[in-house]
């Protein structure tokens, strides 16, 4: 009679699994891929002279950070990123250890402690630290989310965000602290924080500014260290000291200007390949792109760029919860301000903080950052996805 | 493809949909400003970037184009170049003032043996002179130190060992006036049209022939292009553009002759600095063109100090540096007496035969213009009068000539080439002066307008007198106002005995290529011709001769046993006083005839004395040189002026 189970033609088993897998973001995942594939090339082209004997240095070592990064990735996007979110101590905890360590033991690099030397890899704290404080801040929020209107979680989230910001400020790593500082902004930002709130919040960074740049000086405290002074004012007039300060800046903007419409190409890449263009690899890694492949290239990798954060944008609107939201928030202000800064201190409208450019700049921190951050994205989006599919079935992007 | 929004779980609340909205925003916005920025950077201003890219990673290592030699008439080499390795510094490079740079002079000095207190002073001289040139700090150095500091170059930031061309002087002191020296190029210099096209860095001629000649002897720097890094390090090579070896320069001048000069003034001067000039009165040529005493041009191949320049110059040295026989003015003494009567015959004061007679004095007015001692010579016509150098037969003929319309003396003496420029190839010439009545109201004025000014009793410009037959009485013996270097009385004695033709000194003779092969010969024309009647030429000249020659000739005992027959020499003494308290300045001109070698020769020593006393024996000598007749050195008695 009743042997034959009765199959319910609206729940197929099995569905929920295989939709799931399609659940990622495509266009996020092109945008990605993309970079990452440009960040190889570039790097190729680049750093062929500058380990003699080791032409592929520093392109292999970006391919095997990005194959990692990309294991990373996949992992995310199968988990249920909502776990995270009981993990907040544990994780606020492991990034202000791990900050702190780095302070403790870390190897000094060019005048600032800023890793700890691994075996095979030279482990930046500040970096990771951006996206352990993307989830703690969407944490506390969600906890706080019906208090959001209140000043105390306001100043709750921001001082969260300060104290690694400090003590990463006091590695010196400048730009790492403002990164902090601006995901607590967009943070905050995305949750509805009142517009109030942000006005208190720019008047008391005014003030401390102030208080940093002019007042502690006259006091006799350096909170900064000169030479941050000067890089961030060399860039108002990078002319006036070409051998210090603005120097690398006006290199920057030789090698970007001279790659003209579609480039010099690798052979005549000579501001790269003369070496006048610091940091090639890293920081100014953007100008390079601008020299070799001109503004066709340059513009191509802006338009990935672009569109990095409009999927970011468009995950946040899909997220299942408050917590994917605030953390696609946090993300997006994490990498739009990363790319402004870094791109912008490249075309020489904006200070030299030393923030890489997410995916395309070499380090395997940064890199393996940004794609934990990407594959977080990605989880959202499939779990934003998976939710809405028990009402409604078909493609979607 | 889009879905709804009440498909969504949670659905997205307004405020927060606001919120995306205007982070959107802020990402368009800030892409924006990054493309346009991209864009004007790449697009609008990328050629200018594209320059500055391409200036960046290019530099000019310059390879030194040897400079022309410099040779005689027969070809020997004057002026010659030499390799040498000089230690040079380049300011930029160096390490920061105070003590990094102090414990660079101190290594530094240790390997050239010099102190670093030399050095620094070294850097300072010369960074004043030339601000972004390499300051050189030795010359000459040794392979051992040379290769010491090449071994070690980072413990020797901003120094550098190159091997720079260097001028040679064979003969050392000979000629050293005329030759003049090479030196860096100065920033005012760059900014001339006749430098053009030359390199930054370069050795140019500073004075003399070499200044004058530069345009040939210099040559085209070469270029090695590299490609460099940020650090300046060479990261391969682009190119190299060949040096262009100068021309090499030869001259009219004749070794041996003006070595016999220097000598023969040195002899007869007795350590008086004087000058002297050997012309052939055909064409110009400067056979022989010295001024005693010398200096050996080598100091100006070593960076110049300020002492040795001063040392150059100073009046206690005798000036080496000043070159007397083109840029000394003198008055001339007896030896203006034949352009005198060249302007009393053209102007008919008198004939080849009108007599004079010499009483020993003559008034003009209240003044009384007497010879030495007051000796008179009798009733002399021009020749005689010549020969013995009458006084009185040639201030009266200054006298007669003072009122003559357009001024016969002044415009014959000009006409004959004193008081302008001969035209002479070496910078440094003296224009002199031939004083008229215009120059006395000239100087008058400035002296005015000098008194006016300082509001002093006297400036010493003039003594504020009019012009008056004095005057002309005064400079028909070549005394006054009247300043003439040697090189215009042989000009003018050239063109005397030429019949007529100003030559244009020169010593430039021809501009050769590296293998002698002839490229442009140097023959300038005749300044201009004079008309002047062989009646009153031969007049001048038998005078001349006999002056030389003759008994009662004013130099015919310094000619003692000189073959006058084969080489008759035709020469006229002068002595000109000089300020109170001086001797007077020897001076002679004469003229050898000759088929093949005539030559002009003018000499003038200060304070030698009596003009048949040291003058005319120097001009025996160079004239024995010149014809190879045996030399012999007699000092002349007559005491006429």
């Amino acid at each position: 009679m009743n042997t034959t189970p009765i199959q319910d033609p609206k729940a197929p088993a099995g569905t929920a699994p295989r939709s799931t897998l399609l659940f990622f973001d495509p266009l996020l995942l092109l945008a990605t891929l993309g970079l990452a594939a440009c960040s190889l090339v570039v790097l190729k082209g680049a750093t062929r002279e500058d380990i003699p004997g080791a032409p592929d240095y520093y392109v292999t070592r970006q391919g095997v950070y990005f194959a990692v990064g990309f294991v990373l990735v996949a992992i995310l996007w199968r988990i249920d990123y909502s776990r995270l979110r009981e993990l907040r101590y544990g994780i606020y905890g492991l990034l202000i250890t791990s900050i702190l360590a780095v302070l403790a033991l870390g190897a000094t690099a060019k005048g600032a402690q800023r890793a700890i030397q691994l075996p095979f890899f030279s482990f930046q704290a500040s970096e990771l630290g951006k996206v352990l404080l993307v989830i703690t801040l969407a944490a506390v929020v969600v906890e706080r989310s019906r208090n959001i209107g209140q000043r105390e979680t306001t100043a709750l989230v921001m001082l969260l965000a300060l104290v690694p910001a400090f003590f990463v400020i006091a590695q010196p790593d400048l730009g790492s602290g403002l990164v902090y500082i601006v995901i607590a902004l967009a943070v905050l930002f995305v949750a509805g924080t009142s517009w109030r709130h942000f006005a208190g919040l720019f008047a008391l960074g005014a003030v401390a500014l102030t208080l940093v740049l002019v007042g502690a000086p006259a006091a006799g405290v350096q909170v900064l260290k000169p030479y941050q002074v000067d890089r961030l004012t060399a860039f108002l007039n990078p002319t006036d000291n070409p051998q210090k300060q603005g120097y690398q800046q006006l290199q920057s903007k030789i090698a970007i200007g001279a790659g003209q419409k579609t480039g010099r190409g690798e052979r005549n890449a000579t501001q790269t390949k003369g070496n006048f263009l610091p940091e090639h690899h890293t920081d100014f890694i953007f100008a390079v792109v601008g020299e070799r492949f001109g503004f066709v290239g340059a513009a191509l990798v802006l338009s990935l760029y672009a569109l990095l954060i409009w999927r970011a944008l468009r995950v946040l609107t899909v997220a299942k919860n408050l917590f994917g939201a605030l953390v696609a928030g946090g993300v997006v202000g994490m990498l739009l301000f990363q790319v402004f800064v870094n791109v912008g201190m490249t075309l020489g409208i904006m200070p030299i903080t030393g923030i890489p450019l997410p995916l395309m700049s070499y380090g395997g921190s940064s890199v393996l950052t940004t794609l934990l951050a990407l594959g977080l994205l990605q989880s959202i989006h499939a779990q934003g996805r998976a939710a809405s599919a028990h009402k409604s079935f078909g493609p979607r992007l | 493809m889009i879905q709804l929004p009440e498909e969504r779980r949670p659905p997205i609340s307004p405020s927060m949909a606001l919120r995306v909205a205007v982070l959107g925003g802020l990402a368009l916005v800030l892409f924006a400003i990054v493309f346009f920025r991209l864009w004007y950077l790449e697009v609008l201003s990328g050629d200018q970037y594209v320059v500055q890219a391409n200036e960046n990673q290019v530099r000019e290592v310059r390879i030194q184009a040897p400079r022309g030699d410099i040779v005689d008439r027969y070809g020997r080499p004057i002026v010659r170049n030499r390799m040498a390795n000089t230690v040079q510094i380049e300011p930029a490079r160096l390490p920061a003032a105070g003590a990094p740079r102090r414990r660079l002079y101190r290594r530094l000095g240790g390997v050239l043996e010099m102190s670093p207190r030399e050095i620094q002073q070294t850097v300072i001289e010369q960074r004043k002179a030339l601000p972004y040139a390499n300051v050189m700090v030795k010359q000459d150095v040794s392979l051992s130190a040379m290769n010491y500091i090449k071994e070690r170059q980072p413990r020797f930031p901003g120094v550098t060992v190159e091997p720079v061309f260097l001028r040679r002087y064979p003969y050392g002191p000979l000629a050293a006036q005329l030759l003049g020296y090479v030196g860096r190029i100065t920033r005012t210099e760059l900014k001339q049209e006749r430098y053009k096209g030359v390199h930054p860095q370069a050795v140019v001629g500073q004075a003399g022939l070499e200044w004058e000649y530069d345009r040939y002897l210099r040559g085209r720097d070469g270029a090695t292009l590299l490609s460099i890094n940020s650090l300046g390090k060479s990261r391969g090579f682009l190119r190299r553009r060949e040096p262009l070896p100068g021309r090499s320069l030869k001259l009219s001048l004749d070794l041996g002759l003006q070595q016999a000069g220097q000598l023969a003034l040195a002899r007869a001067g007795h350590g008086n600095p004087g000058g002297f000039v050997a012309l052939d009165p055909r064409n110009g040529q400067v056979l022989a063109l010295g001024s005693v005493p010398s200096f050996n041009p080598t100091v100006f191949a070593k960076p110049l100090l300020q002492s040795t320049y001063r040392a150059l110059t100073s009046k206690a040295t005798g000036a080496p540096l000043f070159n007397r026989a083109i840029a000394g003015a003198y008055p001339t003494g007896s030896t203006f007496k034949p352009i005198t009567a060249v302007a009393g015959l053209s102007a008919g004061v008198i004939t080849p035969f009108t007599v004079i007679n010499d009483g020993g004095c003559l008034t003009v007015g209240l003044t009384r213009f007497c010879s030495p001692g007051n000796v008179g010579h009798g009733a002399v016509a021009l020749s005689r009068a010549i020969q013995v150098s009458s006084d009185v037969y040639f201030y009266t003929v200054g006298r007669d000539l003072d009122p003559i319309k357009g001024e016969p003396l002044q415009r014959w003496a000009r006409k004959l080439g004193l008081g302008r420029k001969t035209g002479i190839d070496v910078p440094e010439e003296a224009r002199g002066n031939v004083p008229d009545r215009a120059w006395r109201a000239r100087m008058g004025r400035a002296e005015l307008r000098c008194e006016h000014k300082r509001h002093v009793p006297s400036c010493g410009i003039s003594d504020m007198r009019a012009w008056s037959t004095g005057d002309n009485v005064n400079l028909s013996i070549g005394q006054g106002d009247l300043l003439a270097s040697p090189l215009q009385m042989a000009v003018a004695y050239s063109t005397i005995t030429n019949g007529g033709k100003v030559v244009r000194p020169h010593l430039g003779l021809e501009v050769d290529d590296g293998e002698g092969r002839l490229i442009q010969e140097i023959d300038p024309p005749a300044s201009r011709r004079v008309r002047i009647p062989p009646a009153f030429r031969n007049a001048i000249m038998s005078g001349l001769h006999a002056a030389a020659s003759a008994p009662g000739g004013t130099s015919a005992d310094v000619f003692a046993g000189w073959p006058q027959a084969r080489l008759p020499v035709f020469g006229k003494t002068g002595t000109a006083q000089r300020p109170a308290g001086q001797r007077d300045q020897s001076w002679y001109v004469c003229y050898v005839p000759n088929r093949t070698r005539p030559i002009v020769v003018a000499v003038t020593i200060e304070g030698g004395g009596f003009g048949a006393e040291a003058a005319a024996p120097a001009a025996r000598l160079i004239l024995s040189k010149w014809f190879g007749v045996k030399s012999k050195f007699i000092a002349g008695k007559s005491r006429t002026q």
